[in-house]
């Protein structure tokens, strides 16, 4: 390594992020022997030990929990892991690599310069040919606009921000949001003896298990994770499509509508209004519910299609469909939130990745990333976001295989300079259009 | 399904592509104005016509005005001189989610035989006549009932309901809230 200007270290690659997508990537980066750093604001693993609520555990069973040539090797291949096993995963994984990570420091900005990038963090300044964006999917809890109409009796917390039941206020629960989050937030909180509403937009209902085997399996055998970006017809919508309502928390039992309702929850239609101390609910609520039941058939329909075709070696439960999502009768349209006596808001209204550090004209009007599977010119990559390559491709299996593709793409601009491209020169040339 | 003809629903959907793509580049273009004028005739009676429009970057026509004249029945100790204007919300509502099914079919090549809507929506008149200040002046409820004839697998057409819902701008106004700025000149 050698020293850049004004104390400056220098290498020819940052990695921004720890978790597993950075450390496969820094794995990728030693094997080809690329000099890399992989800059952490906290520790190996800092958004699952600081940003997850306390009952959390994957969605995915733990015989798909895989990084490059490292596995889970445990008991319980159809489990479901834990944080602290999750935490303990990926810091293993960081030591079997040995991956150079520099932690406790915050990248304050990146920014193009003539032979690469500069990397400011709130320790010392870095130049480097190429920036790995490997801080994650889930940087930015989102919280819609009309959270700041709500009542100041009501207390609004975000999904990043809730860690357990007792830390809310006595009192109703309002969660918005249907998908895996609001979907587990909903049911412990009910499990608790709470006065939960869920308020439900678009959703996709999924069972955890199906002719005995877990719905990952099937998405799997499919080959459904690992359709390609460049393969899909709508890929702007494919990358939208919120996260399916499973949990990896419930033992291997099925988390839909109908469960909670089953348990007490009640289901109102998506929030759309917020004024006079009252919440508002969308009438959209049966149609939303009809096209997530549809959806569900579809998928069974397909797996019941392939298991025919395929033969699978162990044997498979019989086919078999699920009751329709029951949608209340007359499902309500207004809730009082002094009435009902609903002291506390979950937004559980999705994430958006945090790219706030970099200074590159490569975003578009609405301020999202412009990148080609994870390419966002030569030289700067981004990692983990839904869908960047592959369907998978925010899980921690999907890591290797966009590693292998990217880091391929990376060593090309690195070890040939007339490939670093000046972005505000090209940046209409990076468009993410396919 | 086994087709002998390309399916053909009316509807031009290369064309309602080829718009989304525009659109998708010149956002600007996309911002559309609706007009209605009305104009009080006697009693609940009113005509109200719809002629102009503005859309992709410029004002737009009909190809003629259209008229419509709006009354309450009799019972309501009125004449009768046409629809109610809860029952065009009705028709908006219908037509909208028909157009759509049409479009939608087209676009997943399913040839329709035939649609047939049919509408009904609850209201109680203690809200607009003040009886029970509880109770809202409009529907408590649409039950919108289709009868399809197409190509077509029973969850197919299911579908195809389904999204034509999502889609559909009049369900969306129906369903959602919308500021309303009245003013008098």
């Amino acid at each position: 390594m050698t020293r850049g200007a004004r104390g400056a270290g220098a290498t020819d690659v940052i990695v921004i992020g720890a978790g597993h997508s950075g450390l496969a990537m820094s794995a990728f980066l030693s094997a080809h022997s690329v000099d890399h750093v992989v800059l952490e604001r906290g520790e190996v693993a800092n958004s699952w030990r600081h940003e997850r609520w306390d009952s959390l555990r994957l969605l995915t069973p733990n015989w798909q929990s895989r990084l490059p040539d490292y596995c889970y090797e445990g008991a319980d291949p159809d489990g479901f892991m834990t944080m602290p096993e999750v935490i303990g995963f990926i810091t293993r994984y960081a030591g079997f690599i040995g991956a150079p990570v520099r932690t406790g420091t915050t990248v304050r900005s990146v920014r193009q310069e003539a032979a690469g990038f500069r990397v400011a963090t709130d320790r010392r300044e870095w130049c480097c040919r190429a920036v790995v964006m490997a801080n994650g999917a889930h940087g930015i809890a989102h919280v819609p606009a009309l959270a700041s109409a709500l009542p100041g009796s009501v207390r609004s917390l975000t999904a990043k921000e809730y860690r357990r039941p007792g830390q809310l206020d006595e009192g109703g629960v309002l969660v918005v949001g249907a998908s895996a989050t609001g979907v587990q937030l909903a049911e412990e909180l009910r499990a608790c003896g709470r006065e939960v509403t869920l308020a439900v937009g678009e959703h996709i209902r999924m069972p955890r298990v199906y002719r005995g085997r877990d719905v990952q399996w099937w998405l799997n055998a499919a080959g459904i994770l690992d359709q390609r970006f460049d393969e899909v017809d709508d890929l702007v919508r494919a990358r939208r499509i919120p996260s399916p309502q499973l949990a990896g928390s419930c033992g291997r039992s099925s988390l839909d509508l109908n469960a909670l309702t089953d348990r007490g929850v009640n289901i109102v239609g998506r929030l759309v209004g917020i004024g006079d101390g009252r919440a508002q609910f969308s009438g959209t609520l049966r149609n939303e519910c009809t096209m997530a039941d549809l959806k569900q058939a579809r998928m069974l329909d397909a797996f019941d299609a392939l298991a025919r075709r395929s033969g699978f070696a162990a044997p498979l439960d019989e086919p078999m469909r699920f009751a329709p999502t029951r949608v209340p009768e007359m499902p309500r349209l207004v809730l009082d939130f002094e009435r009902e006596r609903i002291r506390t808001v979950i937004w559980a209204t999705g994430f958006r990745p945090d790219f706030s550090w970099l200074q590159a004209p490569v975003f578009d009007p609405k301020g999202r990333l412009r990148h080609h599977g994870g390419i966002v010119a030569p030289g700067l990559y981004v990692l983990g976001l839904n869908f960047m390559r592959r369907r998978k491709s925010s899980f921690i299996h999907g890591a290797e295989d966009d590693v292998r593709e990217l880091g391929a793409h990376l060593l090309g601009s690195v070890r040939d300079p007339r490939a670093v491209v000046h972005l505000k020169a090209n940046a209409a040339v990076f468009r993410p259009g396919v | 399904m086994k087709m002998t003809t390309p399916v053909d629903n009316g509807v031009n959907v290369e064309a309602l592509l080829g718009a989304r793509k525009a659109l998708t580049d010149a956002p600007e273009a996309a911002q559309f104005k609706w007009r209605a004028t009305c104009s009080w005739v006697n009693g609940t009676h009113s005509r109200s016509s719809v002629s102009s429009f503005y859309g992709l970057g410029s004002e737009q026509a009909h190809k003629t005005e259209f008229k419509y004249d709006a009354d309450h029945p009799a019972i309501f100790a009125s004449e009768d001189k046409g629809a109610t204007p809860v029952e065009y919300v009705l028709v908006g509502l219908a037509s909208c989610l028909t157009a759509g099914i049409a479009a939608v079919a087209q676009n997943r090549k399913i040839q329709l035989r035939s649609v047939k809507a049919t509408l009904e929506a609850g209201m109680d008149l203690a809200g607009i006549l003040g009886i029970d200040s509880e109770v809202r002046n409009g529907f408590n409820g649409i039950k919108v009932t289709f009868e399809i004839d197409a190509d077509a697998t029973r969850d197919e057409i299911n579908a195809l309901v389904a999204q034509s819902q999502r889609r559909s701008a009049v369900f969306d106004i129906v369903t959602n809230p919308t500021n309303v700025t009245v003013e008098v000149k």
